[in-house]
């Protein structure tokens, strides 16, 4: 910005300096303010969820073949706060006389929602084709999801299937809440 | 290092011609030096791009609908982090930018800035300036509050008052014949989108012809000629950094934006304002009453309008400077004096008072409410089922005409004296209350059964004939006033009637006594006969009850003085009169109590 015909004299040197310091100063204080709110998710805690109610032991087959049923709870979004409304879905299979397995049913690759086939009795990620088992691990070795489908915390009382609904990070070899 | 600096400089420049455009914008000549005078235009560009910064940002959480609007700039005000400096920038340097425009045309016209060749430059100048204040009138909207929808419903029903085109120009503005998603979608796409975009090509035409004409010197020169940078730009930066400190002082003061109640088209307000700067049109639209207004509205601010942009035309006769000169000062001095009665009539009216108290209380509570969370029906919901909010008004419209609320009419509105008088309802069933009640002398005041028929009635006689001589008997009377309260189970009291449960209990077996106690009248539990029953008297059924129906037996029956009867005669609903008696009793939901919301 120099320009070699100008004598850098001391004075003009000052000028400058003091209008690139205040030119400075009163540039960053709206990207600034700006940027605080476009941060401001990071410092938002997810919310834990309790167990929830899915449905009764008696709508699961004795066969073990998964089922598919929404999770109805509270849901937070920004300032909106509302009540018992689906929140998410999962696979629920019987497992025994009491006892359930429960499978979130996002795919942990990429987050597309994975559905399940009768007829090879697995499920499958219509996306990019990531293949599990019915216990949700990996049933094909060449499936691009990193882990096996996510398991979910549940308890069986007094015929009632309660899970404790969670979403885990995707494309991540670990199961990580977020 | 350095060399290899330069050398993609020279890389860049080759390509770009970077350096010569630097140049041109930064060593452009000032004759006669670098002055104060000068730095409007600039910080008027700067605070402009502030402007579309903290606006770009702004948008990033703002949800246009009539259901979201209010609550995205709720949240952005409460909830998010920085939300409140963020928005309060936005909003006061919108304002400071008002003041600069005057700054920036009062120097133009003085310095006779407008005359040849630079006549299309003020043009474009005047253009901007109306560009300007159309992003005021259309930002002031976006929040969605009382103050912002009912002031804007006034500037598009003036919209609506121009002659043939106005109505069909109205409803295309509005998005549709009432305020709704449609106003907000087209009011933020103008507001962010297209007046935005036509004044950054104005600017850019306005800064072209500025530098093609050069700088109006101001004579006589303070000294030799000067470049832009660094001496001028240091000036206005400096100049700024002050708007910019006195924006921040306000932002920090103001902790942010001003952010009303939620809209409610079913809800008067009278408060509505629009922003001080255009105070002066809403003064000057009181002069022109009945059909006369579109002379005040449309006409005569066209009209001025017109001088101004003829300003450059009528500067080229003999003392056109001079006039164009007393022009600007007669109208900026009517500017004044207009906004200074605006605000002084608002100062003295103490129906605007009770109006912007009650606006006031309204929007606080709104934040209360929405931190509890938020239904997708919107803030407003929450709003119209809440006791604290509803109580007054309904209060204000039912009982005032006879009832007082602390010898108001619940809303904060002085009453006529000598309005018919039933009793004052402040503290209804509380132990205050019922002391003064069950008193000879205080019964037959106005804020008891003064100005009632029940003045003359049993009760009245009763307390005359029964006035307490001696320690033993006052404190009895004592007794039976903490067990009458108790009966009201107000939660205000809670922890006193625990208390006093011994007290309550001696108080309780007088009223239950049918020789001489209350119950020698009134039914009380499984004694007395007579009404009204006294079993939870003044407690939240027990009101409410009351409110439907204070003709029956079980309470003043054929006694009852002209109160209405009103969930029989259904002239308020049950949620009415749950709220209703939930506000005198001051039983409302506050977020994170346990109650939780009724």
């Amino acid at each position: 910005m120099t320009e070699p015909d100008q004598a850098p004299d001391r004075r003009n040197f000052v000028t400058k300096a003091a209008a690139i310091v205040v030119g400075g100063l009163i540039s960053v204080v709206a990207p600034v303010a700006g940027l605080f709110t476009v941060f401001d998710p990071l410092r938002r805690k997810t919310d834990t969820r309790g167990l929830v109610r899915i449905t009764s032991l008696s709508a699961l087959p004795d066969s073990g073949e998964p089922r598919k049923f929404p999770v109805l709870d509270t849901l937070v979004d920004a300032w909106n706060r509302t009540e018992n409304v689906p929140v998410g879905s999962v696979y629920i299979q019987k497992t025994g006389e009491n006892t359930v397995r429960v499978l979130n049913t996002v795919c942990p690759h990429l987050g597309c929602s994975v559905g399940y086939n009768a007829a090879s009795s697995g499920y499958f990620c219509p996306c990019h084709k990531s293949a599990f088992a019915l216990d949700g691990s990996i049933a094909d070795p060449k499936s691009p999801s990193p882990r096996a489908m996510d398991a979910l915390e549940a308890e069986v009382r007094d015929g009632e299937v309660w899970v404790r609904f969670q979403n885990f990070r995707k494309g991540s070899p670990d199961k990580i809440p977020v | 290092m350095a060399n290899r600096l330069n050398d993609w400089r020279q890389w860049l420049d080759s390509r770009t011609g970077y350096k010569g455009l630097l140049h041109e914008v930064l060593f452009e000549n000032v004759p006669g030096g670098a002055r104060w005078r000068y730095v409007w235009g600039s910080t008027l560009t700067f605070f402009f791009v502030v402007q579309v910064i903290t606006g770009t940002f702004l948008w990033m959480s703002y949800s246009p609908s009539s259901q979201t609007a209010w609550e995205s700039v709720y949240f952005i005000q409460h909830q998010m982090m920085g939300g409140w400096f963020l928005r309060g920038l936005h909003h006061f340097v919108a304002q400071a930018m008002t003041v600069l425009l005057v700054l920036h045309l009062m120097q133009v016209v003085i310095d006779g800035a407008y005359k040849a060749p630079r006549e299309v430059n003020f043009w474009f100048g005047v253009a901007l300036l109306l560009l300007i204040l159309a992003l005021s009138l259309t930002g002031y909207l976006l929040p969605w509050d009382q103050n912002g929808y009912w002031s804007t419903a006034v500037s598009t029903n003036l919209v609506g008052m121009s002659p043939m085109v106005g109505q069909s120009m109205q409803t295309v503005v509005v998005g549709g014949v009432a305020y709704g998603h449609h106003t907000l979608t087209r009011f933020f796409a103008l507001h962010a989108g297209l007046i935005p975009g036509l004044i950054i090509l104005l600017i850019v035409g306005h800064v072209y012809l500025f530098r093609k004409h050069g700088i109006t010197p101001k004579l006589p020169p303070k000294g030799p000629d000067e470049g832009f940078w660094p001496e001028q730009v240091l000036r206005d930066a400096v100049a700024c950094l002050a708007v910019l400190a006195a924006v921040v002082f306000f932002v920090v003061r103001e902790h942010g934006a001003p952010l009303g109640a939620p809209a409610d088209p079913a809800e008067q307000f009278s408060a509505a304002r629009p922003e001080w700067y255009f105070l002066f049109l809403f003064q000057f639209l009181k002069y022109f009453p009945g059909k006369t207004e579109i002379i005040g509205a449309i006409i005569l601010p066209t009209l001025v309008l017109l001088i101004i942009v003829a300003m450059p035309i009528i500067g080229r006769w003999r003392l056109g400077h001079r006039f164009n000169l007393g022009f600007l000062g007669v109208l900026l001095a009517g500017v004044a004096l207009l906004t200074w009665q605006a605000v002084s009539a608002d100062r003295n009216d103490a129906e605007y008072q009770v109006a912007k108290a009650v606006s006031r209380r309204d929007a606080e509570r709104a934040v209360v409410l929405a931190s509890g969370g938020v239904p997708i029906t919107g803030a407003l919901t929450l709003m119209r089922e809440d006791a604290y909010t509803q109580g007054p008004r309904i209060f204000s419209r039912n009982c005032a005409s006879c009832h007082r609320f602390d010898g108001h009419d619940g809303l904060g509105n002085a009453l006529p004296k000598d309005s018919i008088s039933a009793s004052d309802l402040k503290g209804f069933g509380s132990r205050a209350w019922v002391s003064g009640f069950l008193h000879a002398d205080t019964i037959l005041t106005a804020r008891y059964w003064g100005g009632t028929y029940h003045a003359e009635g049993d009760m009245a006689m009763w307390l005359a004939d029964h006035i307490p001589e001696g320690e033993d008997e006052v404190t009895m009377r004592q007794n039976v006033v903490l067990a009458l309260s108790a009966q009201a189970k107000l939660p205000s009291q809670a922890e006193m009637d625990v208390r006093d449960s011994a007290r309550i209990a001696l108080g309780t077996a007088f009223i239950r006594n049918t020789d001489y106690g209350c119950a020698s009248c009134h039914t009380f539990e499984d004694v007395g006969t007579d009404s009204p029953d006294l079993t939870g008297w003044a407690s939240r059924d027990w009101m409410i009850a009351f409110v439907n129906d204070p003709a029956h037996p079980r309470f003043f029956g054929r006694d009852n003085d002209r109160m209405p009867s009103y969930g029989v005669e259904k002239s308020l609903t049950q949620k009415e009169i749950e709220m209703v008696v939930d506000w005198i009793r001051g039983e409302w939901y506050t977020p994170g109590s346990k109650a939780g919301r009724r």
